[in-house]
């Protein structure tokens, strides 16, 4: 069976009687990246817990539940395309974050916060 | 600043900080608290024979779904499928402990060790004969169509049934039919999303979803077809009787399989349910040597 396909290897595949134009090393890459983020029974925020591949929106939803959620994590799920994801550039860090840290007036040091407010 | 605390943790710290999350943390326990004692006016043969049924028919799906693992079409497939295989499994060990405990184990006891417990005796040390089975469930995998067509009509018939279960007379049974029905709709949804993909697909994985329908069509003759056991202990309230699923069943198929382009085969007529009755093809005997080859070569053995 030709192993070169629309759909991805295995799960759509495209056989000997439907001409396709072969596609080098591409077929694999059919199923986009996500990544995932899980929010915890007593998490306020969702957190990225990895990624994985998946045809499409929905079922990548249910691939995190699959893989990310087996033992008992999370409440809730969020994955996005990796492609989407616009991240700072490992080069940059020193122009992008070193600035901040020797401004000490950016920092409110002067408020004193009460012992049972835990997330400030 | 205050250190943003991961899934994982959260995992730890709401149980107590017992550590090491990854070992497992708040186990459920499905049957605590429930009442175990049999039903009154309930023969206690026919509770556990029925439970063989049910818990066959998880058994052995799981036992078909497993033989995906390590050549599934991906690696997220393969977890999923696993999952679904796992889930059965569960719910086949608590059906046939259920059995076990009304004292329906046939000739498995006195061929497992005292060690083993009942669940594990009729799982391993049965023949084929005494196998509650229906065909849809002993099937062949076929392709990945064939397998996920398969899959869709064995949740679509067992959730339907355990649905209902859940109104049962037998707590025991009951509380299982709760627990699996969350489980059926995540089965029954994964294997119909990937219905509509394949079937609204390209060509090739229409072509292949529809060979899949025609070979799995054949399979729903006899799973609308109750036993006198079945019969008895419906009436009592204990059971479901598995025609009543029959109008919910061919509604939820023709649903998918129409937006998935593909064409629903006519229904088979009612058969007789043979499986249900130990009459089994030469795929359960294969089945079961590769379930039970182990367990029967080494009967004390323990990991």
């Amino acid at each position: 069976m030709s192993m070169t396909s629309e759909g991805g290897h295995g799960a759509v595949p495209t056989g000997p009687e439907v001409p396709v134009e072969p596609k080098p090393a591409t077929a694999r890459r059919d199923w986009p990246l996500y990544e995932v983020f899980v929010r915890g029974k007593r998490g306020i925020n969702h957190v990225h817990v990895g990624s994985l591949h998946a045809p499409d929106d929905e079922m990548a939803v249910h691939a995190a539940r699959d893989l990310y959620t087996r033992r008992n994590e999370g409440v809730s799920i969020w994955v996005v395309r990796s492609a989407d994801i616009t991240a700072s550039s490992p080069d940059e860090k020193d122009p992008m974050f070193a600035p901040s840290g020797d401004k000490v007036y950016r920092h409110p040091t002067f408020y004193e916060i009460p012992e049972n407010v835990p997330h400030m | 600043m205050a250190h943003e605390e991961t899934v994982y943790e959260a995992l730890d710290h709401a149980h107590s900080d017992e550590g090491h999350w990854a070992f497992g943390t708040g186990f459920d326990e499905p049957l605590a608290g429930v009442d175990t004692t049999v039903p009154e006016g309930v023969d206690p043969a026919d509770l556990g024979e029925y439970c063989l049924m049910l818990g066959d028919d998880a058994l052995v799906l799981a036992q078909r779904l497993t033989q995906w693992i390590t050549n599934a079409p991906e690696l997220e497939e393969e977890v999923a499928i696993g999952n679904i295989a796992l889930d059965l499994l569960g719910q086949a060990r608590l059906l046939l402990a259920r059995a076990g405990s009304v004292g329906v184990l046939g000739r498995s006891r006195e061929r497992a060790t005292e060690s083993i417990p009942d669940e594990d005796a009729l799982a391993y040390f049965r023949d084929p004969d005494e196998f509650r089975c229906t065909a849809l469930v002993e099937a062949e995998n076929g392709d990945f169509a064939h397998t996920m067509l398969r899959l869709l009509a064995a949740a679509t018939v067992r959730l339907a049934v355990l649905a209902r279960l859940r109104e049962s007379r037998d707590p025991v049974l009951a509380a299982i039919a709760a627990k699996g029905v969350n489980e059926l709709t995540y089965h029954r949804d994964h294997a119909a999303r990937w219905v509509l993909r394949l079937g609204d697909g390209t060509d090739e994985s229409h072509r292949r979803a529809q060979a899949g329908t025609e070979a799995v069509w054949p399979l729903l003759a006899d799973v609308f077809s109750a036993t006198p056991t079945e019969q008895r202990l419906a009436a009592g309230g204990i059971a479901v009787d598995p025609a009543e699923v029959r109008g919910e069943v061919h509604a939820v198929l023709t649903e998918v399989l129409e937006r998935a382009t593909l064409t629903v085969p006519e229904w088979p007529a009612d058969a007789s349910p043979r499986g249900r009755l130990g009459e089994h093809g030469p795929e359960l005997a294969e089945l079961l040597d590769v379930l039970q080859g182990l367990a029967r070569e080494h009967p004390a053995a323990t990991w």
